[in-house]
């Protein structure tokens, strides 16, 4: 084996080796992508973005902006909050389908819906 | 006058006492006379219940709020305490129109408790929603300030002739709507009232005002007027809340409504602010915005006299 064979042939394996790695990757990502998530502000009294369309599994994070306390609760008792303080945030994943209406115990004029559907 | 003051003729009696002058006066069938107010304290019970007295109003402590425009709503609080202690005539009693805590915490609502008791008067009180958010939704207010109250902490008492009513509107909020007073305490407020004469002066307090201020940010109650309904009928009806940290008055009828001021913030007039938030007013204006009231009960008059003072 010629010396610059011996290169070329290390150059190879390197090269499968890093294909290995990519394909490893691209498998690692498919396997369990990033968890699908969205985010509802909450400020001024409002829900910033009221009604929001996402796929089922999707993580849903409120974060409280006011300066007041606010709560975020399933019309449905699907899921409640702690009462949420100036930056506190409040996470749920909606699994299934479905329309999960909400809105804020404290404040009820405050509503939202969390759309989920595949 | 004492024989005059049988119980079939004491309808048509209006008696109307001057603290300052220390006279009450009477008039039957549209003669007035009068009587020493020193002769009428010392007269049987029916005349100590025409004896002028006074109570105060302190309302949203929020103990626990420490952001702008007030880094301390405990330092406020207190003030409003020594002013209400420094009322020329003093109250007998005082009432707490709710948001008590800001967070519904045992520290804050313990903090509230010792203050208050440094005025060395009774208090009644209402809890807010901000009194509801300890995981049992309301308990921890309950245990410690509504012994004795029914179901979310409603009650009713009689002092000197008036009879008292403290209604919640604020447990159990409906998605969408505003205050609430549910059925289970309409049934009871109906009972409550039932066997009273229409002349009893009757003082409704509740933390969420009981008629509409302003629906785009909640401050009104959605079945007030079932409650208002069974009131109706009374001669003399003053309804006083909190909730909206400034001052707001209403007639409508027989009834009086009356906000009062927060102790901690205030909060912008209705629908001049992108939200009903903290108004962040600066520091030297805060004291300006926060007060107590004062409400003079006169036997006879119209209207309780309600008056307002900050805490500048």
């Amino acid at each position: 084996m010629t010396r610059a064979f011996k290169i070329l042939a290390l150059q190879a394996a390197a090269l499968a080796s890093s294909a290995v790695l990519l394909s490893t990757v691209s498998v690692v990502t498919r396997a369990a992508p990033a968890p699908p998530a969205a985010a509802v502000a909450i400020d001024n009294f409002t829900f910033r973005n009221p009604v929001v369309t996402v796929k089922p599994g999707t993580t849903v994070t409120w974060t409280n902006g006011d300066d007041i306390p606010h709560t975020v609760v399933s019309k449905t008792g699907v899921f409640k909050s702690k009462v949420l303080d100036t930056g506190d945030k409040f996470s749920f994943t909606f699994a299934k389908p479905g329309q999960f209406g909400y809105f804020c115990s404290l404040h009820p004029h405050m509503t939202g819906t969390i759309i989920v559907k595949a | 006058m004492t024989d005059e003051l049988n119980d079939d003729r004491r309808g048509f009696l209006k008696c109307m006492a001057w603290a300052g002058t220390g006279a009450l006066f009477a008039f039957d069938g549209g003669i007035g006379s009068s009587i020493g107010l020193d002769a009428a304290l010392a007269a049987p019970a029916r005349h100590a219940a025409a004896a002028p007295f006074t109570f105060a109003q302190v309302s949203d402590s929020h103990i626990g709020f420490n952001k702008p425009p007030n880094a301390d709503a405990r330092a406020t609080f207190r003030e409003a305490i020594a002013k209400v202690k420094a009322l020329p005539q003093q109250p007998d009693f005082i009432i707490h129109t709710g948001d008590v805590s800001q967070l519904s915490r045992d520290d804050q609502f313990d903090d509230a408790d010792q203050m208050l008791k440094a005025a060395g008067l009774p208090v009644f009180f209402v809890p807010g929603e901000h009194d509801m958010l300890d995981p049992d939704g309301g308990k921890a207010f309950l245990n410690r300030f509504g012994k004795g109250s029914r179901g979310a902490g409603w009650y009713s008492f009689n002092h000197r002739g008036v009879h008292f009513v403290a209604l919640v509107n604020v447990a159990d909020l409906k998605p969408g709507g505003m205050g609430n007073l549910g059925p289970e305490q309409l049934k009871w407020l109906a009972a409550d009232l039932a066997g009273r004469s229409s002349s009893t002066p009757i003082v409704v307090f509740a933390h969420i005002p009981l008629w509409t201020v302003y629906a785009e940010w909640g401050w009104g109650t959605d079945d007030a007027a079932q409650a208002l309904k069974l009131l109706a009928r009374f001669g003399s009806v003053t309804v006083l809340n909190g909730h909206i940290h400034q001052i707001t008055q209403k007639v409508e009828g027989k009834i009086a409504f009356h906000t009062a001021r927060s102790t901690a913030f205030p909060q912008p007039a209705p629908g001049t602010a992108p939200s009903p938030g903290p108004l962040k007013v600066p520091t030297e204006q805060l004291h300006s915005m926060l007060g107590i009231t004062d409400a003079l009960f006169v036997r006879g008059h119209d209207r309780i006299a309600l008056i307002d003072s900050t805490l500048a």
